[in-house]
């Protein structure tokens, strides 16, 4: 039993006391206050929104995070790094693997090993099936908050595909836990490409079924074009990555900008970016960064280069002293870590940069002005996932 | 064979008993046909299969669970008019039915000016949301409940004026006299078909099925009910059978409405080929109405599964800026045609 520390004590009191400031607020301001969440559809998890509203109209929003906290960052300096990897599985729910892989290689680039070819191209390859599996669901998500039921089931549909594959490669849907320091658990399964490169032809075939759905249909443009503009600047001030930054026109992508000895830059692919900065340039730059990885995999595939699938690392894995920091292009924006080893079998601190926790900081400013419904669509447009936000 | 005579309160309870057993029937064929099972296909899943065979079942079923639930006030909300609003809803729905002929003597009761009296009771409905709305002491319901009553009384006017040109044609503001209109009518000397309006005003048929389609509060106009904002508006706050309620009142309304559709533009109970006034349409007319009313509905459906919803000014916009201005032109076109033919 540990004693609880006087800081910890007014650390409680604060947070209780900022809990308390919102209620209050929520009761007794002049004009209407809408609470939006924890427990709201549209923000498909526990993030909570207090708006004042004039009317239908948006003064001014908040958001509230930290519903979801699970303290990831206090629970790795208590495991070892194998059993670390199990756990930021967790962070992006939805693209798993890649959560996996920028802690991995910072792991790797403490003990200055360096996994074999294959490993990392295959590495690359579930990245981009977690980026297929992560930001698919996005496209059928977005239309679903628009109001559009169909293309919800068609994305999930569709993503089984790509989940499937995942699942026959590393034994798990959802959480793989394959990556390991020094390379991969396992090689791939026999078949297992000439498979993939058939799902791949179907979430092609996903991304036109979508296009001819969602992107031509003239109330999807009514009310996702100029619906929460966001210039690049003003992007790029608040620390958005990923997508959502692409789509204000910003040509940043760590997969292409930043080798971290993943295999991308072995193949030939494109960043896409669209000027508008508004809801449709998000959902428009993802499904061409869907399609885009559906290429990536294939020219993968075709290439992959021969060899084992795990260097030599010990037994057991203690990481020497120092201190490391790698992100990556994941789905939702660059996710980093920062590991600060001590020589022990785990990390003294972890600190984990999500990308969803930035990207969602710029809301009270995008949200200035628009009307209720506007809410939901800069909302999904945005794309995050709260495990992403809350850690 | 001597005719049956029934006093007039024998012949009332009969008429009403029938129409009140119509609005939960046509709301579970409705629900199940395209809520449950189209849609499911046409989202490439089977929706539910257990309950009976195909899952006919599953409304009841469901239907059953609402009764049990427990029947929930918000603390704050205004308890008798909490309470009253979803049947307040169902009221509208009820006297819609009251004036679908099925059949040359199946109607509940003929009056002279029915299409007018049934356009005046569908808009009771926005009183029960309106109540709904309020009562519950709910943003989320206020807000839907205030979306709902912009939204109803903007469509209220497409609604009237797509009807107008069938008056016009017919002659006639009688349901039975608009069906016989058009079982009797003829096409440019072309008669085999009849004159069924929705050639002639399609137009008219294309503007009513989007008002309907508002009125209705159904994608893409569902911004009363959006889920993913408002979380079901003036409905969040209902549980057990006042929800089911709703429910009833929602799509008993869709299936009167695609009644109504159906009799003014589609020829009605009447079969092309047998005279409208023979006793045999007694009993093909309703079967020859069901057919065209489930036709309807599938539009009506198919376009709720299809579209994402516009927003709350878009919507506005679009009844006053489009539908209004479309069916007034075709008013006028089809006064001139009456006139020159």
């Amino acid at each position: 039993m540990t004693a609880i520390t006087d800081r910890q004590k007014l650390a409680y009191a604060n947070a209780q006391a900022a809990d308390g400031r919102v209620n209050v607020e929520i009761e007794t301001d002049e004009g209407m206050t809408l609470n939006m969440g924890p427990q709201h559809p549209a923000t498909h998890g526990t993030l909570r929104i207090v708006a004042k509203l004039d009317g239908e109209q948006v003064i001014s929003c908040e958001p509230i995070m930290g519903y979801m906290h699970r303290g990831y960052e206090k629970l790795v300096e208590v495991r070892t790094y194998p059993q670390i990897n199990t756990l930021v599985n967790r962070i992006d729910w939805l693209g798993s693997f890649a959560n996996e892989v920028p802690f991995i290689l910072a792991s790797e680039k403490l003990m200055d090993i360096e996994a074999p070819p294959r490993a990392q191209w295959i590495r690359t390859v579930l990245f981009e099936m977690s980026r297929l599996a992560n930001v698919s669901l996005f496209l059928g998500d977005m239309a679903l908050q628009l109001g559009a039921l169909t293309p919800a089931f068609f994305a999930f549909r569709d993503r089984e595909h790509v989940l499937n594959q995942i699942e026959a490669a590393t034994g798990g849907r959802f959480h793989p836990n394959f990556d390991r320091i020094g390379g991969l658990k396992d090689d791939l399964p026999k078949g297992w490409i000439a498979d993939t490169k058939k799902a791949m032809q179907k979430m092609r075939t996903f991304c036109d079924e979508i296009e001819d759905l969602i992107m031509g249909n003239e109330i999807f443009e009514a009310r996702c074009r100029g619906v929460g503009v966001i210039p690049g600047e003003i992007a790029q001030l608040y620390g958005m990555t990923g997508s959502n930054l692409r789509a204000s026109g910003v040509d940043w992508d760590l997969r292409r900008d930043q080798p971290v000895g993943l295999a991308w830059n072995e193949v030939d692919w494109k960043v896409w970016t669209h000027p508008d900065g508004d809801s449709f340039a998000r959902y428009w730059v993802r499904l061409q960064e869907t399609r885009e990885a559906t290429k990536i995999i294939d020219q993968l595939l075709d290439g992959l280069p021969a060899g084992p699938v795990m260097a030599k690392v010990p037994r057991i894995i203690k990481v020497p002293a120092g201190e490391a920091w790698v992100s990556t292009e994941n789905p939702l924006g660059e996710m980093g870590y920062y590991v600060v080893s001590k020589g022990d079998l785990g990390p003294f601190r972890v600190k984990i940069r999500s990308a969803s926790f930035n990207n969602i900081h710029i809301v009270p400013w995008v949200m200035r002005g628009v009307y209720v419904p506007d809410v939901i669509t800069i909302l999904a447009s945005l794309y995050f996932i709260l495990g992403d936000i809350d850690r | 064979m001597t005719a049956i005579v029934l006093s007039y309160w024998q012949q009332t309870g009969i008429k009403v008993g029938l129409t009140l057993l119509l609005i939960p029937v046509g709301a579970l064929i409705l629900g199940w046909t395209f809520l449950l099972k189209m849609m499911s296909h046409m989202q490439s899943r089977l929706g539910p299969m257990d309950a009976g065979p195909h899952g006919v079942l599953q409304l009841v079923a469901d239907g059953v669970k609402f009764i049990q639930k427990e029947d929930i006030f918000p603390d704050r909300a205004d308890r008798r008019v909490f309470a009253l609003a979803p049947f307040v809803i169902l009221m509208s729905t009820f006297l819609l039915y009251l004036v679908v002929p099925v059949g040359p003597d199946l109607v509940a009761e003929d009056f002279s000016t029915g299409i007018f009296f049934a356009l005046a009771v569908s808009s009771l409905s926005v009183i029960g949301i309106l109540m709904a709305g309020w009562a519950s002491a709910n943003k989320y319901s206020l807000m839907g409940g205030v979306r709902a009553a912009g939204q109803l009384i903007a469509y209220e006017l497409p609604l009237v004026l797509a009807v107008v040109g069938v008056v016009i044609q017919a002659q006639s503001l009688n349901l039975s006299d608009i069906v016989r209109a058009q079982a009797n009518g003829e096409i440019f000397g072309i008669s085999f078909l009849g004159n069924p309006f929705v050639i002639t005003q399609i137009v008219g048929f294309l503007v009513f099925l989007a008002a309907v389609q508002a009125e209705l509060t159904q994608t893409p106009f569902d911004m009363p009910v959006a889920e993913s904002e408002i979380v079901g508006g003036y409905q969040v706050e209902y549980t057990g059978f006042r929800f089911l309620a709703f429910f009833m009142g929602e799509f008993g309304t869709a299936f009167a409405f695609a009644g109504i559709a159906a009799t003014l533009f589609l020829g009605g109970w009447a079969v092309p080929g047998v005279d409208p006034d023979s006793n045999v349409m007694n009993v093909l007319g309703p079967i020859a109405l069901f057919v065209k009313v489930m036709f309807v509905s599938f539009l009506i459906f198919w376009f709720r599964f299809t579209y994402p919803r516009f927003r709350e000014d878009q919507l506005q916009k679009f009844a006053w800026t489009i539908l209004i201005p479309i069916s007034l032109v075709n008013i006028l076109v089809t006064m001139v045609l009456k006139v020159a033919f």
